[in-house]
């Protein structure tokens, strides 16, 4: 009996936990990939056979896609191996070693969400006590986030520039910049979520309103909150890597997405691009973990 | 305890200050369709110790009013005192525990820490917030559930957790708004029980909406009857039962009596016009 329910039991679990249908997904992208690279290197390959004047058969032809040095289209395969070359060839301290640009991401990255998240919140947390300051404040905040930041960016490290500030903080500015909103935004509407029945109590206590701050919207917020970090957290990578293409001589993924699209070196783009996701995948899982750990202390999983 | 429970039989207690003293008031609510009516002219005075229900059909204004006593919503015009204070002031000197429609227990606050939250908010230390806790479980009958989350609880016990959370930081007075509106008959009569015990024992003034006829005879030493449209007071009814009455005075011709009063009242006040 068990041997018999085993097999199909297995392919149930399969199909239906979160393996499975990511790993199709993958599969997909993987094989419109190489058919992609195929096509795209193809006519660079053809002009390489033909100015050594060699004789090609097809299998030459797709080997020889699949293995340019500047390849239009890098080959999923040329790409793990560029990561793996320099993530594990070269000294972390080596700035051909991708850890050693990722560390200068990660880290105008987290100061950047801090910054980012403490703002976001403090200017939550003014929006709704100060109904004035709604009127005023948030046509501001959203006009910020109009702005492409790759315009920006320049300017607040020119400007910072001015002042003596440099390194990591006008890096940080910029990723702070893109993380603040999402956090405003959310922690408003959780600050916003206790019914009235909740207030009401609050009220027949007669609390002060730092009690119901604290006692009441405060908690209430906390799943709007980490919603909001979710989102605040990858945008704040993605600030840092932009900062990193303006002021590329402190390296970083921005600078080596830089340095690769001036000598077309398409494999270490795509090798920076696939780290940068990576880190950012990171960061939200971990932000996730937090999130579960917190939701269970307070009873919000069930 | 027990001693000092006065001997009476008419169900009010004998030489009671008077807790809350209404007279002539109205509350208008202004909405995007214009004036509403809440309650009109409205006169009632409530001795200590007194269980007093309202009662009457939605729209009555008997949820408007036990806010208006609670400082919730605040009367256009006449007089109102509780304790001998203006509302908003006997709410600052917290005179009443809120017993709401719905639990509102906040959901990431165990049960022990829904029913310390007031103590928290008064300024209570520690140890005096433990002790009132338990004893207030106790009362309501969920000891052994206080690591528990609300959402862990049936409705019933909810409600009876909302109730020691109400008590907890021992009100002489208890405004309830349909606490037990949402349950089954039978989780019902149980909580309807022990909240009278609790008042007979605690000697409360209760002060108790709803819209079931047997709930008010059962409970109330004195039933309002209102009627809507404009929220007035059609009837007041003297319930004579004993304090320590139990659920079978409801077979009884004196109980069948009253809540005939009471459905007569109900009947008139309500204008089937409309």
């Amino acid at each position: 009996m068990p041997t018999e329910r085993a097999k199909p039991y297995l392919l149930q679990r399969l199909a239906g936990g979160n393996a499975f249908p990511i790993l199709v997904v993958v599969s997909f992208i993987l094989v419109i990939w190489y058919v992609a690279a195929f096509f795209m290197n193809l006519d660079l390959q053809r002009d390489n056979f033909a100015n050594a004047n060699q004789a090609y058969s097809t299998a030459d032809l797709v080997e020889g896609t699949m293995s340019q040095e500047r390849p239009r289209l890098p080959a999923p395969h040329q790409i793990a191996q560029e990561i793996d070359k320099t993530v594990f060839e070269f000294p972390p301290s080596s700035k051909r070693s991708l850890v050693y640009h990722g560390a200068v991401t990660l880290e105008a990255t987290l100061l950047g969400f801090a910054i980012g998240s403490a703002l976001g919140m403090l200017l939550a947390v003014m929006i709704v006590h100060a109904a004035s300051l709604e009127r005023s404040l948030m046509p501001w905040i959203i006009a910020s986030q109009t702005i492409p930041i790759i315009a920006l960016a320049p300017m607040i490290v020119v400007i910072m520039n001015q002042f003596d500030v440099t390194g990591i903080v006008p890096k940080a500015t910029i990723s702070a910049y893109l993380s603040f909103f999402p956090v405003t935004v959310g922690m408003v509407k959780g600050l916003r979520s206790p019914d009235p029945l909740q207030l009401d109590l609050m009220r027949t206590y007669s609390a002060s309103r730092l009690q119901t701050f604290f006692k009441l919207r405060a908690p209430a917020s906390v799943p709007f909150l980490f919603a909001s970090l979710k989102v605040a957290v990858a945008a704040s990578l993605v600030g840092a890597v932009v900062a990193e293409m303006t002021k590329s001589e402190d390296g970083g993924f921005g600078a080596r997405l830089l340095a690769g699209s001036y000598y077309g070196q398409t494999i270490q783009i795509w090798a920076a691009l696939f780290a940068a996701a990576f880190c950012a995948a990171m960061l939200v899982t971990l932000v996730g973990m937090i999130d579960r750990a917190v939701s269970k202390r307070m009873g919000y999983v069930r | 305890m027990l001693e000092t429970v006065p001997k009476e039989e008419s169900g009010v207690v004998e030489s009671a200050a008077r807790v809350i003293d209404i007279s002539n008031l109205s509350l208008t609510f202004e909405t995007s369709d214009g004036p509403v009516q809440a309650v009109s002219e409205i006169d009632l005075a409530i001795e200590g110790g007194e269980f007093v229900s309202l009662i009457g059909p939605s729209g009555c204004g008997k949820t408007t009013l036990l806010r208006v006593i609670a400082d919730l919503e605040t009367a256009t015009s006449g007089k109102i005192t509780v304790n001998g204070l203006t509302p908003s002031e006997a709410r600052l000197e917290r005179a009443y525990g809120y017993v709401f429609q719905a639990p509102a227990l906040y959901p990431w606050r165990t049960i022990a820490r829904n029913i310390a939250l007031p103590l928290e908010i008064m300024g209570l230390s520690k140890g005096e917030r433990k002790d009132r806790v338990s004893r207030n479980l106790d009362l309501v009958n969920l000891t052994g559930f206080e690591n528990r989350f609300p959402w862990q609880l049936s409705g019933g016990m909810q409600q009876r957790a909302s109730i020691a959370r109400a008590l907890a930081f021992d009100p002489d007075l208890l405004l309830m708004d349909e606490p037990f509106g949402a349950l089954d008959e039978i989780v019902r009569d149980k909580l309807n029980e022990q909240l009278l015990r609790l008042w007979n024992k605690t000697q409360k003034t209760v002060v108790f909406v709803t819209h079931s006829i047997p709930e008010a005879v059962f409970l109330s030493t004195k039933i309002v009857v209102m009627s809507p449209r404009p929220g007035r007071i059609h009837d007041v009814i003297d319930c004579g039962f004993p304090r320590d009455r139990t659920l079978e005075i409801r077979e009884t011709p004196q109980f069948l009596e009253i809540a005939n009063r009471v459905r007569h009242g109900l009947r008139e006040g309500h204008s089937y016009a409309d």
